[in-house]
């Protein structure tokens, strides 16, 4: 096993895990300051691969793929806040799940109505296609970087965004006491509209830019749905800090697990056992991961509340 | 002359009241993210109904949503409230191995238009059970002759690690003749393969071989496209079929596949229906669609010659396989699976479509490995 190809194992697993909160911050926003678990988060992250590839397929621009991805996932978010969510705040979670549930199923069926079974193709744009050659000569795909630098650059607004501005500050006075600032005159149902369309761009955002490298499907949020809440719930509920550490803790988990426990494990036994066990085993690591932590801090690495 | 045309429509009405009417359960997967293959699987049949048109025989199409358990629920409303005849349709093998015992056992026909599964070919092979898609195992097989006549030396092997893709890698295996610089399980509806490629980059592999069907093996391709990593790639014809191609684009390009249909099958049969499928559904058919014309055509074929009601003539009806496949020579090995070619096809850009054409056979009238194990 080289060093290179450690390396660059540990570039995919934080490839994976920057895309990952991009996704989960959405999520851990809408938890922390509504309250609101919310399911159609994956549908989100879907509509925004799906405006991305219709895009791009019209203009051949990127960039306005990425705006329009945004600016779909944002509207679509907007749209089922006021028509769906807000009427579910008082609810509880049981209820929430249901509604939000019929909502995946609903822009599922949707999408396929508009642009029919058959995937959708988003292509990488030409000038980061390709490899580059880091040093130590490991060859590395320019678009995989470009997309931990986004990552990153994002995670480092939402940081400015929450800590260093007005919104910021009624956001995160909202997750402590709703009432309170309601009652300090902030319109707390455009605060709550605005928290869920930002965390729906945000996945609309991610959606278009691993859509450009995976398959774009109807269906394609769901599995990366499952993976934002393991994110949430070991970051703790509601904290973006925690939601980035958990991301990336996943998704470095999951890269790394996958890849050198059949190897360590053909130490000890035969090679075609070692292979199945061994990615057998990996696809729990980040439960496993979960549960370790839940057991070591049951509110998950930085969560507020128990 | 009026007269006559009228006298000719009654004989023809009284002809087809003789005959007692089939009626054809079909269930496939029409919504959620398999439902290309069931919608393909679904216009193929009903082009070659269309084409047949004859009133005799009645389609009934449900969704079973690639649901096991809503798939068995459709199977018992068409057989004990419907009472069909026939069952047919099932894309997935999970699903199939839910639904096919259970209704040949009850005596009802099942002609498989896509799914095979190992069990159902050995042990478990049935006389009113009949596969006209292939049995799972052969296009692995294929890629696996293909890679051997290649000259492949150092073959990396990935699949996904569930039932079909542990058979996808044991079927190329019997066929494949080389060294393995690796063998990988991945994750089911994995969609990220960098890890992977990782691994065959610095496994010191001359080729790859994959069985990622559906969205998967769109961005497998792609990612490996843009990975840098330029080994040649084999995989069964699933990962590049029509619906799914366009979808990978200039990344698929080139790539050998495994196939025992492709739209440049050089027969009459394979010619008109291309075209008639085209005519009517304004894009090109897929392997699945080309599957479920043939089950259709061989439906009609056995109905023509034996009644649906006296199960061993129609069983014996079915096996001579007296139509004209669009797959060119087609017949029933022992186990009512089909001896057929196995091609292999590249991925080409004809104009503005990505599609695929043949290149060369990998298995000549090939059955499949369980014939010895089924006793029937």
């Amino acid at each position: 096993m080289s060093t290179i190809l450690i390396i660059e194992q540990v570039l995919n697993g934080l490839q994976s895990g920057v895309m990952l909160f991009l996704m989960a911050a959405g999520l851990t926003l809408i938890f922390g300051v509504m309250g609101l678990i919310n399911l159609a988060h994956g549908s989100l992250y879907m509509v925004g691969a799906f405006a991305a590839a219709a895009v791009a397929g019209v203009t051949g621009s990127f960039v306005l793929a990425l705006i329009a991805a945004l600016a779909a996932a944002a509207l679509a978010g907007a749209v089922i806040e006021v028509a769906v969510i807000r009427r579910l705040y008082d609810s509880d979670h049981l209820d929430q799940v249901l509604a939000t549930f019929a909502l995946i199923l609903i822009f599922s069926e949707g999408t396929r109505w508009v642009f029919g079974s058959f995937p959708l193709f988003l292509d990488i744009p030409d000038a980061l296609s390709g490899p580059v050659t880091l040093p130590g000569g490991i060859q590395y795909p320019l678009y995989r970087l470009a997309l931990i630098g986004v990552g990153l650059l994002v995670a480092f607004g939402l940081w400015l965004l929450i800590e260093r501005t007005r919104i910021g500050i009624q956001i995160r006075a909202g997750e402590n006491d709703r009432e309170m600032i309601a009652a300090l005159g902030v319109d707390i149902s455009k605060l709550y509209t605005l928290v869920f369309a930002l965390g729906a761009a945000l996945a609309g955002l991610a959606g278009a830019l691993v859509g450009a490298i995976q398959s774009v499907q109807v269906g394609m949020g769901e599995p990366v749905l499952i993976l934002a809440f393991v994110v949430i719930v070991i970051g703790g509920i509601g904290s973006i800090k925690g939601a980035f550490i958990g991301a990336l803790l996943v998704g470095l988990t999951d890269t790394l697990v996958g890849i050198f426990l059949p190897e360590v494990l053909k130490l000890f036994m035969d090679a075609a056992p070692a292979t199945s066990a061994g990615s057998s085993i990996a696809s729990m690591s980040i439960y496993i991961l979960m549960s370790l932590v839940l057991i070591w801090r049951p509110s998950g690495l930085f969560g507020a509340r128990a | 002359m009026k007269k006559l045309m009228l006298a000719t429509a009654a004989a023809a009405l009284a002809a087809g009241g003789a005959m007692a009417d089939v009626k054809v359960g079909m269930i496939t997967t029409l919504s959620g993210g398999g439902a290309s293959l069931g919608i393909d699987t679904r216009d193929g049949f009903m082009l070659a109904m269309e084409e047949a048109n004859r009133n005799d025989v009645k389609v009934i199409i449900e969704d079973d949503q690639r649901k096991p358990d809503i798939a068995v629920q459709l199977a018992d409303k068409m057989i004990q409230s419907e009472k069909v005849d026939v069952l047919t349709g099932i894309v997935w093998s999970n699903l199939a191995m839910a639904v096919v015992p259970a209704t040949t056992a009850q005596g009802l026909f099942y002609l498989s238009t896509n799914a095979a599964p190992a069990q159902l070919a050995g042990k478990g092979c049935n006389p009113n059970y009949f596969s006209v898609s292939y049995q799972n195992d052969n296009l692995h097989e294929g890629a696996g002759a293909y890679a051997t006549q290649a000259g492949f030396k150092n073959t990396f092997i990935l699949a996904p690690n569930y039932p079909a893709g542990i058979d996808s890698l044991t079927g190329f295996k019997r066929f494949y003749e080389g060294d393995l610089a690796g063998e990988v399980y991945t994750k089911l509806g994995q969609t990220d393969y960098a890890a992977e490629i990782a691994q065959i980059r610095a496994s010191g592999a001359d080729s790859v071989f994959f069985f990622l069907p559906g969205g998967m093996g769109i961005s497998f391709l792609k990612q490996y496209a843009d990975s840098g990593v330029d080994l040649p790639v084999v995989g069964p014809a699933f990962s590049f079929d029509q619906g799914i191609l366009q979808a990978v684009g200039e990344a698929a390009v080139g790539v050998k596949n495994s196939s025992t249909w492709s739209k440049d099958l050089d027969n009459e049969a394979n010619a008109a229906f291309v075209a008639a499928f085209q005519q009517k559904y304004d894009r090109l058919p897929s392997i699945y669609a080309a599957q479920g014309y043939d089950t259709a055509n061989l439906l009609l074929s056995a109905i023509d010659k034996a009644d649906v009601n006296d199960d061993a003539a129609f069983a014996a009806a079915l096996k001579e396989a007296d139509f004209a496949s669009v797959r060119g020579e087609f017949s029933f090995a022992a186990n009512n699976h089909p001896i057929q070619n196995v091609y292999v096809r590249e991925v080409i850009k004809e104009g503005d479509v990505f599609t695929n054409k043949i290149v060369g056979t990998a298995l000549e009238d090939h059955a499949n490995a369980y014939v010895d194990e089924c006793k029937m």
